[in-house]
């Protein structure tokens, strides 16, 4: 099963308390970030405390990226050339827009990856789709390459380029999460949602999580810590699903030694969709299929 | 590698390390003014690693002020490193 990416927490790259404790958050997945939470004037800091903290910090097995600088700017290729050699998890792209972005994102990963000896399929690519442009390309975009395993949807910078207001109910933006959400699971890929930028609005932070889980989205950045456990909460399958799902797999398993594909349980005609939905549960809870 | 101006790096903020570095006319060797919050139990260990910093970048003559505010290694690496870079005029892709 992949790796768990229910929350990524953002990680200012600048920031050597909030770097150094990262792993300690509980986070599945750090985003150690040089792009717009550094300032223009502290970007050669952020990346070579970044890197220093690459080498020497334990992340107790959460997953870790490194959101780089476009290459559009004079910072994207500095990133790249320092951080590559570490083999962070992942590369987040920011303002992927066309193919023709992360065509070029790869072509240079791969030069810095052969100077180094490093294979290319070794460190995986994720990239923000923050654009009215790169919505409408998001399709071409993410089946690109084998190593595209993540798209995010920047919410922030899509109001903006849009020219439209940031609201709670998130209405603007809900096309494109949709767009990239299909984009993503058309892929097999992950879809990681926007931050919730209302850090003391708790149960607003709840709502939101459990509509983007019910568009399909696999996980959601944060940008606090305490925020953290709401959106576990939310992608983690209740005590009641567990059972449910459990109960569902396991008289799959009997049935399909019958040779019979369509069943009920507790009333409820089960197929292969159910069956599809219930061994994704199991496997959140992390329980072995094998030993049902 | 020479130091050609002055520079800084680093911030006052806890767990962070604030550095400046320059070389006046006429300082030679190392002089080194350490302020930490810590400095009773790790003021040695810090200046060693400066000093191996400084002797991985290969300076000779330089002034440093250093703030220290519970830094760990890695954090004191980096500081010291960025401010060498800028001190230096090799600092790379940024605006500083």
């Amino acid at each position: 099963m992949r790796q768990k990416r229910r929350t990524m927490l953002y990680i200012p790259g600048n920031n050597p308390a909030m770097l150094i404790h990262g792993g300690t958050y509980g986070a599945d997945s750090l985003l150690l970030d040089l792009e717009d939470s550094v300032a223009l004037e502290q970007k050669d800091s952020a990346r070579i405390l970044v890197k220093n903290v690459l080498k020497n910090i334990n992340f107790y097995g959460a997953e870790v990226c490194v959101r780089i600088n476009h290459l559009d700017t004079p910072f994207g290729m500095e990133d790249l050339k320092e951080i590559i050699p570490l083999k962070p998890d992942a590369i987040r792209y920011p303002k992927t827009e066309t193919i023709d972005d992360l065509k070029r994102l790869v072509t240079v990963m791969e030069e810095i990856e052969d100077q180094h000896n490093i294979s290319h399929d070794e460190i995986k690519i994720h990239i923000m789709i923050e654009t009215a442009l790169g919505v409408q390309n998001v399709f071409e975009i993410a089946k690109l390459c084998h190593r595209l395993d993540a798209i995010t949807i920047g919410g922030q910078d899509l109001t903006a380029d849009m020219n439209i207001k940031s609201t709670k109910d998130g209405s603007g933006i809900d096309l494109a999460r949709k767009m990239i959400v299909m984009a993503a699971k058309a892929n097999k890929i992950d879809a990681i949602d926007t931050v919730f930028v209302d850090i003391d609005d708790e149960e607003g932070l709840r709502r939101e999580t459990e509509k983007s889980k019910n568009l399909g989205f696999t996980g959601k950045a944060v940008i606090n810590p305490r925020q953290i456990d709401i959106v576990h909460e939310v992608y983690t399958p209740t005590e009641q699903e567990i059972r449910k799902a459990y109960k569902i797999y396991k008289e799959f398993k009997i049935k399909k030694k019958e040779g019979i594909g369509v069943f009920a349980v507790d009333g409820k005609m089960v197929d292969a969709p159910v069956v599809a939905r219930a061994k994704y549960t199991l496997q959140l809870a992390h329980i072995n299929l094998q030993e049902i | 590698m020479k130091i050609i101006k002055k520079a800084q790096a680093g911030s006052f903020e806890s767990s962070d390390i604030l550095i400046l570095a320059e070389n006046p006319e006429g300082v030679k060797g190392r002089v080194i003014q350490l302020n930490s919050i810590v400095e009773k139990q790790y003021g040695n260990m810090i200046l060693k690693i400066v000093n191996n910093v400084l002797d991985k970048f290969e300076v000779a003559d330089i002034h440093l002020v250093i703030h220290d505010k519970g830094a760990l290694t890695p954090v004191i690496k980096a500081r010291m490193e960025t401010v060498l870079l800028r001190a230096s005029n090799n600092q790379k892709g940024t605006m500083y």
